[in-house]
């Protein structure tokens, strides 16, 4: 599965695994660990997850190593992508979540970069069309997951870039 | 001679030693008559007492002074009793005793002594001999009898313990007399070290403030002699800091406060200081500007440092001793080190708060290693 992979030296150091108390030495940590966790979920084109997914997942477990970072610390790694705009809670009980290896609003800017370069303001997209429409395969949105494509959609809104409606079948939006 | 004739009754109390000896003029003496005996004293020495019992004369006669002689009595005596007590000599070769009167008053004794012979008043009254306890230089055994004996034995086996327990302690009191000398000598010397300061070096000084130190005798801050509060902290801050320099320079610096507990309280042997008068004691080492301070690291572990110690610059040392084993625990780190376990920690706590040390805690216990987080990438 972890194919191509290539982990980074920080998953063959133990102390990667023990959540640091120098503050500094810390924020090094879980900037890695960051990165890790949104490197791993695009490879695997994994869009969420479960904590408990992940605790048992090679992202967290190092059998080779054995080494796994506690599920308390993975809380911490979690917040902070939050923190970051990559993560995003899918429940209350904070036991599933969405990861965007890219923000919505990255993935927005991209979208509304590929509208206008093509030339199609003021047109109207299902959203099926733009993830896996023909003309966007070449895209690196194409393929995006849906939820991750409705955030970045709704961050356009916000800048009253887009706005999404309803179609016949779904959801659509326009482009401004 | 002066003499003296006591004719009505007396008995004679006063120890005696019966003459034995006899044709011998006694010098300078004063002679007695009582109703039962002779009793010739020396003047000079009234110590010196003899007698004979009348009942040993077997007569008197008068011999008058001529030119150059004194008048005398010539008291013819029996031999001397199997059973007579100790007197001036053993035996004698004559049988007769001449009293030369130098100062007259023969006559009138002379007189006195025939009457005596003639009554024999001393058959009537027998003399307890009891009491003729002899006092001189043989110690006599006190023959007692009834109540008053018993009291008496009590009395000595008393005495006689008693003694027995003074000697057995003899020795001990004459080691704490000796080892009062010892402290006073001690103080003395110490005081004479303090004072010349200049003179002796500071590497003797110490020296003989451990040989104080292992005696126990170091010149302990009391209590008693300070009272207690912040001026007796500061004199004990004070001997503390004179105590420490060595075992501390030892020790590379640095000692945790049980240690020094440990090693303060074995040096007193007694007047043993409390864990809270030390470490108020302690408190005060900074600001009385010793060469000493106590340091509280994170984890709440107390020691005390040379003030020329800085853990900060071991920590350096630490980082490389860490790095060229890869890893290690503080276990392994004291080890390699020679440190105690317990600072080994802290100085690797030290590392890790510096950033130049990170943590691995797992289930095979925590180990430190370089901080690659920062170094790396």
């Amino acid at each position: 599965m972890a194919m191509s992979f290539e982990w980074p030296w920080q998953y063959r150091f133990p102390p990667f695994f023990t959540l640091q108390p120098n503050v500094d030495t810390r924020q090094k940590q879980l900037a890695a660990w960051c990165s890790l966790v949104l490197s791993f979920c695009r490879l695997h084109k994994r869009s969420s997850m479960t904590v408990m997914e992940a605790q048992e997942s090679p992202l967290f477990n190092n059998v080779k190593l054995q080494r796994k970072l506690p599920v308390e610390s993975i809380q911490v790694v979690l917040e902070e992508l939050r923190k970051k705009g990559n993560l995003e809670w899918l429940d209350k009980n904070k036991s599933s979540f969405l990861i965007m290896w890219r923000r919505p609003e990255e993935w927005g800017k991209l979208i509304y970069q590929w509208v206008s370069r093509s030339g199609q303001n003021n047109s109207v997209f299902t959203l099926y069309e733009l993830t896996n429409g023909e003309d966007t395969e070449d895209e690196e949105f194409h393929g995006l997951d849906e939820a991750t494509l409705l955030r970045a959609l709704q961050a356009l809104q916000q800048e009253h870039k887009a706005e999404i409606i309803t179609v016949s079948d779904g959801r659509g939006v326009k482009f401004f | 001679m002066d003499r003296f004739v006591w004719t009505s009754g007396l008995l004679e109390i006063n120890e005696t030693l019966v003459i034995q000896q006899r044709g011998i003029k006694f010098d300078a003496g004063t002679l007695l008559l009582s109703t039962h005996r002779l009793i010739w004293r020396d003047q000079k020495n009234h110590e010196c007492c003899m007698a004979i019992p009348l009942s040993q004369i077997v007569f008197i006669e008068e011999q008058a002074a001529g030119i150059g002689k004194s008048a005398k009595i010539v008291v013819h005596l029996h031999p001397a009793p199997s059973n007579k007590e100790p007197g001036p000599f053993q035996s004698s070769k004559n049988s007769y005793i001449k009293l030369s009167f130098k100062e007259h008053g023969q006559i009138e004794f002379y007189r006195r002594l025939s009457e005596e012979m003639t009554q024999r008043r001393w058959e009537n009254m027998p003399v307890s001999q009891s009491l003729q306890a002899n006092r001189g230089p043989q110690p006599g055994r006190i023959r007692a009898v009834g109540i008053v004996g018993i009291e008496r034995k009590l009395e000595e086996k008393r005495k006689e313990t008693d003694k027995n327990i003074s000697e057995a302690f003899e020795d001990l009191s004459k080691l704490m007399v000796k080892a009062k000398e010892m402290v006073e000598l001690s103080k003395s010397i110490a005081n004479k070290i303090k004072d010349k300061q200049g003179d002796i070096t500071e590497d003797e000084t110490i020296r003989f403030k451990s040989y104080l130190l292992s005696m126990g005798i170091a010149n302990p801050v009391t209590r008693e002699t300070y009272g207690s509060g912040t001026q007796y902290h500061m004199q004990l801050a004070k001997q503390l800091a004179g105590i420490l320099q060595a075992p501390l320079e030892e020790r590379g610096g640095i000692m945790s406060l049980t240690e020094v507990y440990c090693l303060v309280n074995r040096a007193r042997g007694m007047e043993l200081l409390s864990p809270e008068d030390l470490v108020n004691a302690c408190k005060m080492l900074e600001e009385l500007k010793l060469p000493l301070r106590l340091r509280v690291f994170d984890s709440g572990v107390m020691v005390i440092e040379l003030q020329s110690h800085k853990e900060e610059e071991t920590v350096a040392s630490a980082l490389e001793t860490v790095s060229e084993k890869g890893s290690l625990t503080s276990e392994e780190f004291a080890k390699l080190v020679g440190m105690s376990v317990l600072l080994a920690k802290e100085r690797l706590l030290l590392a890790e708060k510096m950033g130049h040390l990170c943590r691995d805690d797992s289930v095979e216990g925590l180990r430190f290693y370089p901080n690659l987080f920062m170094t790396q990438s």
